[in-house]
């Protein structure tokens, strides 16, 4: 990494707004940078550097319905946006989960912040993440370089594909500025089918089996510890209300010999047991550090079993595992190698120096990944040591 | 169309190159008689053709990475090559380089149905993978026009797309992961059997780099359940702008069709005469498809119609059977067939915002007088992927380079109204010198600077995607 001046006092956080006040600002920073959306996602390496905030990048630049197509700035609140796409009865497809109650942070979650997060909830499994939805950025590389990939329109294949690149990346290739996605219609019915006390191996093979059928399960989740204390698996469907209404009577037929899959019918209830499963607010509050991990469904319980200590939230139909582990805990030690990978997602500051967050790569992968931060950030100023 | 000069030296090497190849690999995996390699001269973009100094097909892995460490050590460009149906050129060979084909790393090497996913060798055909699941009732989804030639490398490479992509999306949005060659032979694994990378998304980076960053010769694909059924509705406006209007309508009630294909009178006309589907003779022709149960197919296709109602359509013909369905799309299958017994023609791939529609088909029209050449449009309207298919004679002096301008120009129109030059096909080296319309020098340059992580010596499939002249610095240092 390039050797930096780390200011002792940084100076006033730093809010452009616009990319070329934004651009300067790179270009002429001296020390590491900290890249702000709306604050509340501070997951992986404390990173210590000056403020630099997207909040002014802020607004909705394009919204097409008719297309499914929104261009807005990177500083955008997700709210604004939400508010702007329900008016017209469409949604972002991933589901993007709200940190805040997780992680214990306030502030308005931000566009860019979710991009940076590839933030995605439990619809992901179906219609894939953030990345998946996301088809232009741009954004301010380390040197202040302001660069533009992909574009407004959902089929693009020209050139390569830095829009997929740069979700998930944390801010440390660059500081998106503006960002574009493609967009679905809400659905007109969700309907949520509930079975209780079925334990992790026998819901996952039920979630398993409900996602072999034709009917389109837009979530597949089990909670060892649901709301009333005992566990609860939860399959969700939505569209149109006649289509629904006959494709949960297909389920819970299809899943009877698991267990009695009861509907939901107060649609309330059951638009917050999704809101909760996607937020993991389960283990809000709760003591202890909150692992993630994805891994191919079928393993997921034999894993959970290998930490006595731990609760578990399964999501994507079991490919998504929440873990809440006593503090300090290693779960990638503890568990050994498997298909997929473990992030911490919450842990004090301490944890999260000592325990990489993000899971250390192969060494030929680890070094591409670090070339490719290098050409994009030269100095490494940009959120430095985040993802290490 | 221009390619670099070849660099004598590795062509004087040829012999020596050679004699490495064949110590490294079985002796058929081989091939460097001049005859033999003339069937690698070119792709589906047949009006480019150079015969590569050699071609190697590796079974393994382990072979592919034989290959590519010799190449490196001896400074020889690498084209690779799935099953060479590329529009765009992507698997163009120079006369200085080695063709890697991937086309006997044919196997399935796992499949889950439990986790929904398959394991399999790059070279498989697209279809072929369908059918290995669809027996357990699960497809593949991407379904490009050529999937029953296709190789999955190439749709990894070209990011593929295909009629269903509106419901299902492309290539990067099922592929789970790959086994990848780097080209100084090193081998990586990036994703797998799960969902997102634990860091930077190298994986989604691959997907769509036209065999420029490294060799996929494994791919971890999800598998979906197949829909119980699926039926269209065929109906026929007077104008593009109300097509346009009730696709937009469509969309806004919250319909998701699984396809919106639009085609216009021109080719309307070529394939009534060429299939004789019955389709009416008019502006403009949707053929949409829901899929479903058999009422949740009637409740979607009478919300479609009621909407279509309000724009008075010439004609609406929902499908009944399979037998309707089949009749339906017949025609718009056979679009390319059908002009194809017209006259030579370019298939041009650009994207614009459904909303800009009717301008574009507008200027396509002037821009075809102006040329004084036939075209026609076929489109995925959903997304707005446009396949104008430009009419030229390839035996008349001077029309295939008046088509090309033409193509150039509505390409330049996309990128004008918002969209891109390639949807679905790729850069290659069609639309390569192009780039600089849609790209600032800064945006390629941050592409390159990729390039040069992954294959710091611009070796692999160096001449492709990039302007000539914005990529000559590195390709030189390189020669």
């Amino acid at each position: 990494m390039a050797d930096v001046k780390l200011r002792a006092d940084p100076a006033a956080d730093l809010r452009p707004m616009d990319e070329a006040a934004l651009a300067a600002a790179v270009a002429q920073a001296e020390g590491p940078l900290r890249i702000i959306g709306g604050g509340t996602r501070p997951v992986g390496r404390p990173v210590a550097g000056q403020v630099l905030s997207t909040a002014g990048l802020s607004g909705i630049r394009l919204y097409e319905p008719g297309a499914l197509t929104l261009v807005a700035g990177a500083g955008t609140p997700l709210a604004e946006v939400e508010a702007a796409l329900a008016g017209e009865h469409q949604r972002l497809p991933f589901e993007p989960m709200d940190h805040r109650a997780l992680l214990g942070t306030d502030g308005a979650p931000t566009l860019g912040g979710m991009v940076a997060a590839n933030a995605s909830g439990p619809v992901r499994m179906l219609r894939g993440a953030c990345r998946d939805s996301l088809i232009g950025v741009r954004f301010v590389d380390g040197t202040g370089r302001a660069v533009s990939n992909g574009g407004r329109v959902m089929k693009n294949v020209t050139g390569y594909d830095l829009v997929k690149l740069m979700a998930g990346s944390w801010g440390t290739l660059g500081v998106l500025t503006e960002v574009s996605f493609k967009l679905l219609p809400c659905p007109e019915t969700v309907a949520v089918l509930r079975c209780g006390g079925l334990d992790d191996a026998a819901a996952i093979r039920a979630l398993t089996a409900a996602l072999a059928t034709p009917f389109e399960v837009t979530g597949a989740a089990h909670l060892q510890l649901g709301a009333d204390g005992a566990p609860v698996t939860m399959i969700r469907i939505e569209g149109f209300e006649q289509s629904v209404s006959y494709r949960a009577g297909q389920l819970r037929a299809a899943l009877a010999e698991f267990g009695s899959f009861e509907l939901e019918a107060d649609p309330a209830r059951a638009a917050a047991d999704w809101a909760d499963l996607r937020d993991v607010r389960g283990f809000a509050g709760a003591p202890g550090d909150v692992w993630h991990l994805s891994t191919v469904p079928g393993d997921a319980p034999g894993l959970v079993a290998r930490l006595p200590g731990a609760r578990a939230q399964y999501d994507w139909g079991g490919g998504r595992v929440w873990l809440l582990v006593p503090e300090g805990e290693d779960v990638r030690a503890k568990i050994g190698p498997f298909k997929g990978h473990a992030t911490l997602v919450r842990a004090s500051e301490a944890t999260r120096t000592r325990i990489p967050s993000f899971p250390p790569e192969p060494a030929p992968v680890a070094r591409l990944s670090a070339d490719l931060r290098h050409r994009f950030d030269p100095r490494g100023i940009l959120n430095p040591g985040l993802m290490d | 169309m221009q390619m670099p000069k070849p660099n004598d030296l590795v062509i004087a090497g040829k012999s020596a190159l050679v004699a490495s190849l064949r110590a490294a690999l079985p002796g058929d995996a081989v091939i460097d008689d001049i005859a033999e390699t003339r069937a690698y001269e070119c792709d589906g973009l047949a009006a480019y053709t150079c015969p590569p100094l050699a071609v190697v097909l590796p079974r393994t892995t382990e072979e592919v990475s034989a290959v590519l460490r010799i190449c490196h050590a001896a400074g020889v460009p690498v084209v690779p090559r799935g099953s060479g149906t590329s529009l765009a050129g992507g698997a163009l060979p120079t006369a200085d380089s080695i063709v890697l084909g991937v086309a006997r790393l044919n196997d399935v090497l796992e499949t889950d149905y439990d986790n929904r996913f398959i394991r399999v060798q790059s070279g498989r055909t697209n279809l072929s993978v369908t059918q290995a699941v669809e027996e357990r009732g699960f497809f593949y989804a991407p379904d490009p026009s050529s999937q029953l030639a296709c190789a999955i490398a190439g749709n990894i490479a070209m990011n593929s797309g295909g009629a269903h992509c509106l419901k299902y999306g492309v290539t990067t949005n099922n592929l789970l992961g790959v086994t990848m060659v780097l080209m100084d032979g090193e081998v990586i694994e990036l994703g797998g059997p799960f969902c997102d990378p634990g860091g930077l998304d190298l994986l989604g980076l691959v997907c769509g780099s036209e065999g420029q960053l490294g060799v996929v010769t494994e791919a971890t694909l999800r598998i979906l359940p197949k829909p119980e059924g699926a039926r269209p509705v065929l109906m026929g406006f007077d104008s593009a702008e109300v097509a346009g209007a009730c696709v937009a309508d469509i969309i806004k009630a919250g319909v998701l069709p699984v396809a919106i294909e639009f085609m216009d009178r021109p080719c309307i006309t070529a394939c009534e005469n060429f299939t004789g589907a019955g389709y009416p003779i008019c502006e403009a022709l949707l053929i949409v498809e829901v899929e479903g149960s058999e009422a949740e197919i009637d409740h979607q296709l009478g919300l479609i119609m009621a909407i279509a109602a309000q724009h008075d359509p010439v004609e609406m013909r929902e499908s009944r059977s399979a037998e309707e369905s089949a009749a339906i799309w017949h025609g718009r299958k056979s679009a390319f067939g059908a002009m194809g017994q017209m006259g030579d023609y370019i298939c041009l791939d650009g994207t614009i915002p459904v909303s800009a529609l009717p301008h574009v088909l507008r200027r396509i029209g002037e821009l075809a007088q102006e040329y004084g050449l036939g075209v026609a449009n076929v489109f995925h309207a959903g997304d707005g992927n446009m396949h104008p298919l430009i009419l030229f004679d390839a035996n008349k002096e001077g029309d295939l380079a008046l088509a090309e301008g033409m193509g150039e120009d509505i390409l330049r129109l996309c990128v004008e109204v918002g969209g891109c030059l390639t949807g679905e096909h790729g850069v290659g080296v069609e639309k390569r010198e192009l780039m600089s319309t849609q790209f600032a020098p800064s945006d390629l340059e941050a592409q390159m600077q990729v390039k040069d992580v992954f294959d710091p010596g611009w070796l692999l499939n160096p001449s492709k995607v990039f302007p000539l002249s914005v990529s000559a610095a590195r390709r030189d240092r390189a020669a």
